[in-house]
């Protein structure tokens, strides 16, 4: 079944043309994923390696080729406009990769997403993969394996870490969600949480979280009141020093709010096993997969 | 970015919140200079980017040019919480009949501005909200169509209830504060105190400010008012091509790629019982140029022991970093050890490359971080 994309889903790729676009749009379709159109304005008319036809505005994309899912790599000074056009034009799921998008313009963003009714996962983000069947982003194919966990993630490279790791143990993945590591997000924890509760294939669920925010922790105490599946937690910058951005703009500690310790005993309270590093991970799914 | 508060106060000043006067020294005498055209009593503060100025002394009062010249003496070159005091702010020591606070941030959780206001002024706002959050006021900015007037009006009746004089002037603070978080592309912006003169007269006797990093691309006049003289030169110098770190105690130098990875890469260095020297993030399509300057930037810092390398290839490639591995040690010789792991994209190549010129990679992240944190200690 798989979380919020599939191997029907049909993707525009807003940003196509681009340097990371272009790139990835092929490792999508390798993947398997129905890209079915791009855009770039201006080059509206042409096909991108020959297939993929290419539009100057998503709204065609979605009446000429039936897109619903969009993925956007566009540079962080037209991304918050993008993700706006892709609500506008009745897009459903939307995956902004890009990052470095002004806070304050997502503000308006997220907003705008919301009255549309649509779903925007990002930015600043890995974006996602339904093993097997469709990858919308830059999440490496090859460490996925289709199976019964699901996994959520603020990170890029330490989800791959993590995958990896339950892939060799023999776990595979329902979907890999990568929701970003910026201030402002679309779809939080408790977003995807919800949906991995909702589908069958999920048995278990893996949240890695890490510090800044509190989204950890309303994620914890959402589990204990509304997710009956067994949820294994880890969470990074145990080491981190208050009041700096360790890289993501969303990971700060402000005064002493928003650290690993507090998150982590947040998870602990609420009937999360945490894992102290990533390579427990696999242990910690065996054991609540068998209990 | 943080700005001082002498920067803050100049944005304050152009949005006509009203700010005392008072101008930025570097010297004692300047200091002097300063506080005789300024006539009477002044405060002398130390622009540095921490809190908590005035307890580690950094906030003198001075009641002549030559007491301010002293003031600014003991300041300059003061270290507090590790950074030196390089500028001080001389200004009017103003009466003050009551104090306030007015700050506006970015709430994460709810996706929207939120104003804020307490009576209880002059003290850090997180002790507000710790030990008396009751008397800390908030509005919610629909970011669809800003701060509407009554909010601003609704916030001053909390500070000033019953003086409608007052509340007029605090809400026009307000709003401008509003403008001049969105003008700046803040997000976080404060008055803390908001005083009253004895004569009614609100001013903001301190300013703060965070600019969102990811406006500074479109703002070119606010991006200059960086210092980096305040900043870790090393962290200067890794921003400028495109890597973030960050400098720390310990002594295991780590370069990861990824933030998230990064993170979980110092802790795991810390679980088996090693110290991290640093947070560095090479980034995602890193070129074995940010490698060399990574190396550098890491191998700069004396207290380094051990060097560790931890690299899950996604769009980075495992090859383009060891590359960068061997042609930073052919302009430069490591004198400490250096651990490498990587797995992922082009990992059979980098392995190739690597033991071509004599170094050995591993795959596994614990077994690496283990390795890493042993030759730091032995």
């Amino acid at each position: 079944m798989a979380i919020f994309a599939n191997d029907r889903t049909r993707v525009v790729v807003q940003g196509i043309t681009g340097r990371d676009g272009s790139f990835h749009t092929r490792q999508m379709i390798e993947y398997g994923t129905k890209v079915v159109a791009g855009v770039t304005p201006g080059k509206g008319g042409q096909k991108f390696e020959g297939k993929v036809p290419i539009f100057d505005t998503v709204a065609q994309a979605v009446s000429e080729e039936g897109a619903t899912a969009s993925v956007i790599y566009v540079p962080a000074a037209f991304a918050a406009g993008a993700i706006c056009e892709a609500a506008d034009s009745g897009i459903e799921l939307i995956v902004c990769i890009s990052e470095g998008i002004p806070v304050l313009d997502m503000l308006k963003a997220t907003r705008y997403v919301a009255d549309n009714g649509a779903r925007l996962i990002g930015p600043n983000c890995p974006g996602m993969i339904s093993a097997g069947q469709a990858k919308l982003g830059i999440i490496p194919g090859q460490i996925v394996q289709p199976g019964p966990i699901g996994v959520v993630s603020r990170s890029g490279t330490l989800t791959y870490e993590v995958v990896w790791k339950l892939t060799r143990a023999g776990l595979g993945q329902s979907s890999c969600i990568g929701i970003g590591g910026d201030p402002v997000i679309g779809t939080n924890f408790i977003d995807c949480l919800d949906a991995f509760e909702e589908d069958d294939e999920t048995e278990a669920i893996v949240l890695i979280g890490e510090i800044g925010g509190t989204d950890e922790q309303n994620a914890a105490r959402h589990i204990k009141e509304k997710i009956s599946k067994p949820v294994a937690g880890f969470v990074a910058g145990q080491t981190a020093p208050p009041g700096r951005r360790m890289g993501h703009a969303g990971a700060i500690i402000s005064g002493s709010s928003g650290t690993a310790a507090e998150k982590i005993a947040t998870f602990e309270e609420n009937g999360v096993q945490v894992a102290a590093r990533p390579a427990d991970m696999p242990d910690i799914l065996k054991r609540v997969l068998n209990a | 970015m943080n700005i001082h508060e002498y920067q803050a106060k100049e944005v304050f000043r152009r949005h006509g919140i009203p700010v005392p006067p008072g101008k930025v020294a570097t010297t004692p005498e300047e200091a002097e200079r300063i506080a005789l055209a300024l006539g009477g009593k002044v405060v002398v503060k130390a622009q540095v980017h921490v809190g908590g100025r005035g307890k580690a002394g950094g906030v003198k009062l001075a009641s002549s040019p030559q007491e301010a010249r002293d003031a600014a003496a003991k300041i300059l070159g003061m270290e507090i919480k590790g950074l030196t005091v390089r500028k001080v702010l001389v200004t009017p020591a103003e009466d003050i009949a009551h104090e306030a606070y007015l700050g506006a941030i970015v709430d994460r959780s709810s996706g929207a501005v939120v104003l804020m206001a307490s009576p209880e002024g002059g003290i850090d706002i997180e002790e507000v909200a710790a030990k008396t959050p009751e008397l800390i006021f908030k509005e919610r900015i629909d970011p669809r169509y800003g701060m509407l007037p009554h909010q601003a009006l609704r916030l001053a009746y909390r500070l000033y209830a019953g003086d409608t004089a007052r509340a007029r002037q605090a809400a026009e603070i307000i709003q401008k504060l509003y403008a001049a978080m969105l003008d700046a592309g803040a997000s976080l912006i404060e008055i803390n105190p908001l005083i009253t003169t004895p004569s009614g007269q609100l001013q903001a006797i301190d300013a703060k400010m965070n600019i969102d990093d990811n406006e500074l691309f479109r703002r070119s006049a606010v991006a200059e008012l960086r210092d980096t003289e305040s900043e870790a030169a090393a962290e200067v110098e890794a921003r400028a091509k495109g890597l973030t770190y960050i400098k720390l105690d310990g002594n295991v130098g780590c370069c990861v790629n990824g933030a998230g990875l990064a993170m979980a890469t110092m802790d795991l260095v810390k679980y088996y019982g090693g110290e991290p020297a640093n947070f560095l993030d090479i980034g995602g399509s890193s070129s074995p140029e940010k490698v060399i300057v990574a190396l550098q930037i890491i191998t700069a810092d004396e207290a380094v022991k051990s060097i560790l390398f931890n690299i899950f290839g996604g769009i980075t490639r495992c090859d383009d970093v060891a590359n960068g591995i061997v042609e930073a040690t052919r302009q430069f010789k490591l004198k400490v050890p250096i651990t490498i792991r990587l797995t992922g994209t082009n990992e059979e190549k980098a392995v190739e490359i690597l033991e071509g010129a004599g170094f050995s990679a591993m795959t596994d992240m614990d077994e690496a971080v283990r390795k890493a944190v042993e030759l730091a200690t032995s």
